[in-house]
């Protein structure tokens, strides 16, 4: 029997449960799946495998130092908007070995690689996440020397993209040119309509797991529906940042009164680093087994909050004050990034803005060194 | 499967590979050059480096630390790198003999300008651990000394004891290198002169039209040398400085180099002053 596969780029509906046939296509192809679902009272990214484990019904009310779930009164799947984590948590681990060595008489051995690269598939990517992972992969794919660990990684992962409809109290992916349609950087991207799921096939990969899905060609009614939707979403966005000239505006206000300002309420406290999909600070260190002859180099996630992340070779912090601190965080966001690779660090998924323990919003605060706080 | 190293392209970019330590001779108090081989026949063969560039050193156990290679470029087989102890790294080195296996990988960021130097006079200002890494472009000029106009060396320290290689700048001086040193504090023995590094600007002539400046040393050092090069109207982007940060990755990777947009393991350590003027200034950036 010739599988029945939509064609590149169709637009195909698919009923809601049959959902659980993509997943299961998935998995027979060897992907691991990691989607949203419920832990701790949060919307979090994490190893999936039913339909039944997505939060069904469930959405996150968002605001700046607030996050609480709340059920919709309706059984959508994708009802929720974004949670504190984000695929790099599975691109650029918060932690991982990237190689080890054992001693050899005075001598060492370096051991590399994991066998096999996990194979990721991601289930439910919004468009600015889609942004988040190209923004990574200018920094880890596009420079003189490519990130080994991520590229594997990146390569093998499948994309399942949201088109988002549920636009959050801190979300400004419509200032940041990310959202909310995901345009490009998927091998499916849906959108969910009421009774069923529109899906756009953006890959052969993505056509092949539809084998079994039941998909039909999308209709008029179903285009033009999600179209509404996306329409509707432009214009619901809790948050803008005026993105014109910012890199000079921060560059020119160094010395702004506002740096001051907000070290006064920061607690420095490197939530928003963690939670940034972007962010991609580490630090390296050395895991050693008692005996001292096996070695693993690891990887962790560090931020420019930390006291201790900027020093000079021989010691010395450079940046002791919170002032000094935040503003390096946002002027490396907004404007060296761009700089640095071609491109803004920030997506404008409000995480930074919902995860902050005491609410600071970087739109406020360029907003404010604007002029027009 | 463990193997040992090989010169296949690494999987991962900060492996480092094995390297034999040759030779420790101790420069000053807590000043110290390790000569290094590689143990790796290839890996030795391939290596090649820029003046001013640098390698991460690597002890098992203990972490990595960016130390700059102080040795002749031409002579890539064995590398020197001149420690000051200071952090874990450096004082874990500091317990090694001849012998003992260091990991190193490299060589990164960028270098002393010394072709777009060829034609005109040189300057090179150091103070303390500042001139180890401006002794490659030394070696070099040395090697190609009829392609560089006059060429001054200034050096500081804080002591005489101090002071980074005293026994070769006669040599220097043989090729028509003029070598002014400087300390803070005279002892007995002291016979020349005293006071910080950019005082020496005042018994310089240079020629602004044709005057290149590379300097390293403490950055408050560089801050009034960058002043007195520009009060003898030699240009921003003819001033080279070279930046120090506590380095983690070395590729652009781990962000903690950054200075402004420029990261300094990449673009870095060597920077013309009109890159990093509108930064240089401001604190705590």
């Amino acid at each position: 029997m010739i599988p029945n596969i939509p064609p590149l780029n169709a637009h195909v509906v698919i009923d809601k449960p049959a959902l659980q046939t993509l997943f299961d296509a998935l998995q027979t192809a060897g992907y691991t799946l990691v989607g949203p679902t419920i832990r701790e009272e949060a919307i979090v990214y994490d190893e999936i495998g039913r339909i039944e484990e997505l939060p069904i019904g469930w959405t996150d009310e968002q605001g700046p130092g607030h996050y609480r779930l709340h059920e919709r009164g309706d059984g959508r799947y994708f009802g929720y908007i974004v949670g504190p984590h984000s695929w790099k948590k599975y691109l650029y681990p918060a932690r991982l070995t990237l190689f080890q060595v054992r001693k050899k008489g005075k001598s060492f051995a370096v051991k590399t690689g994991e066998e096999p690269p996990p194979k990721y598939a991601f289930i439910g990517a919004r468009g600015c996440e889609l942004a988040a992972i190209g923004v990574q992969d200018r920094v880890f794919l596009e420079g003189p020397i490519q990130a080994a660990t991520y590229k594997a990684r990146r390569e093998h992962a499948f994309i399942l993209a949201v088109n988002c409809t549920e636009p959050g109290e801190t979300c400004f992916c419509v200032s940041m040119n990310s959202g909310p349609r995901c345009d490009s950087g998927f091998d499916l991207a849906l959108t969910e309509l009421d009774d069923v799921f529109l899906l756009q096939v953006g890959s052969q990969i993505g056509a092949e797991m539809l084998a079994e899905s039941g998909w039909r060609p999308a209709g008029a009614f179903e285009l033009s529906h999600a179209r509404r939707l996306l329409a509707e979403a432009e214009t619901q966005m809790g948050r803008t940042l005026e993105t014109r000239d910012l890199p000079n505006l921060l560059y020119d206000n160094l010395e702004h009164p506002r740096w001051d300002d907000v070290a006064e309420r920061c607690l420095s406290c490197m939530n928003c680093t963690m939670v940034c999909p972007t962010c991609f600070c580490a630090e390296v260190e050395d895991v050693s087994d008692l005996t001292g002859e096996n070695t693993a180099r690891v990887r962790v996630w560090d931020s420019c909050f930390n006291p201790d992340y900027f020093s000079y070779v021989h010691g010395g912090n450079l940046r002791p004050s919170t002032r000094a601190r935040y503003r390096q965080w946002l002027t490396h966001k907004l404007a060296s990034w761009i700089d640095q690779f071609g491109t803004s660090g920030c997506v404008g998924c409000g995480r930074c803005i919902t995860w902050c323990p005491v609410g600071i919003d970087l739109t406020e605060e360029v907003a404010a060194i604007r002029g027009e706080g | 499967m463990y193997a040992t190293q090989t010169t296949t392209i690494a999987p991962e970019p900060m492996m480092p590979f094995p390297a034999v330590i040759k030779h420790i001779q101790e420069e000053a108090p807590g000043v110290t050059t390790y000569a290094l081989e590689f143990e790796d026949t290839a890996v030795r063969q391939n290596y090649a480096f820029q003046p001013g560039q640098f390698n991460m050193l690597y002890l098992p156990g203990i972490g990595e630390a960016a130390i700059s290679i102080s040795s002749d470029p031409a002579q890539p087989e064995t590398l020197l790198h001149t420690i000051r102890l200071a952090g874990n790294v450096t004082q874990a080195i500091a317990r090694l003999d001849v012998g003992d296996v260091i990991g190193v990988r490299g060589p990164y960021g960028s270098a002393w300008p010394v072709a777009h130097a060829r034609g005109l006079d040189v300057i090179i200002v150091a103070g303390g651990i500042g001139l180890p890494p401006l002794r490659p472009a030394i070696y070099h000029i040395i090697r190609h000394r009829q392609e560089y106009g006059q060429v001054t060396v200034l050096v500081g320290a804080r002591e005489p004891v101090d002071l980074m290689f005293p026994g070769e700048y006669d040599a220097w001086r043989e090729q028509e290198i003029e070598v002014l040193p400087t300390v803070d504090r005279a002892d007995d023995s002291w016979e020349g002169r005293v006071g910080v590094v950019p005082m020496l600007f005042y018994s310089l002539r240079p020629d602004a039209r044709k005057t290149i400046i590379f300097t390293c040393g403490p950055e408050i050092m560089m801050r009034f040398v960058v002043y007195e090069a520009l009060a003898r109207r030699i240009p921003k982007e003819r001033i080279y400085l070279s930046l120090e940060r506590n380095m983690k990755c070395a590729i652009g990777f781990c962000g903690h180099c950054q200075f402004g947009p420029v990261f300094l393991c990449k673009e870095g350590p060597v920077l013309s002053y009109n890159q990093i003027e509108p930064f240089f200034s401001v604190e705590e950036f």
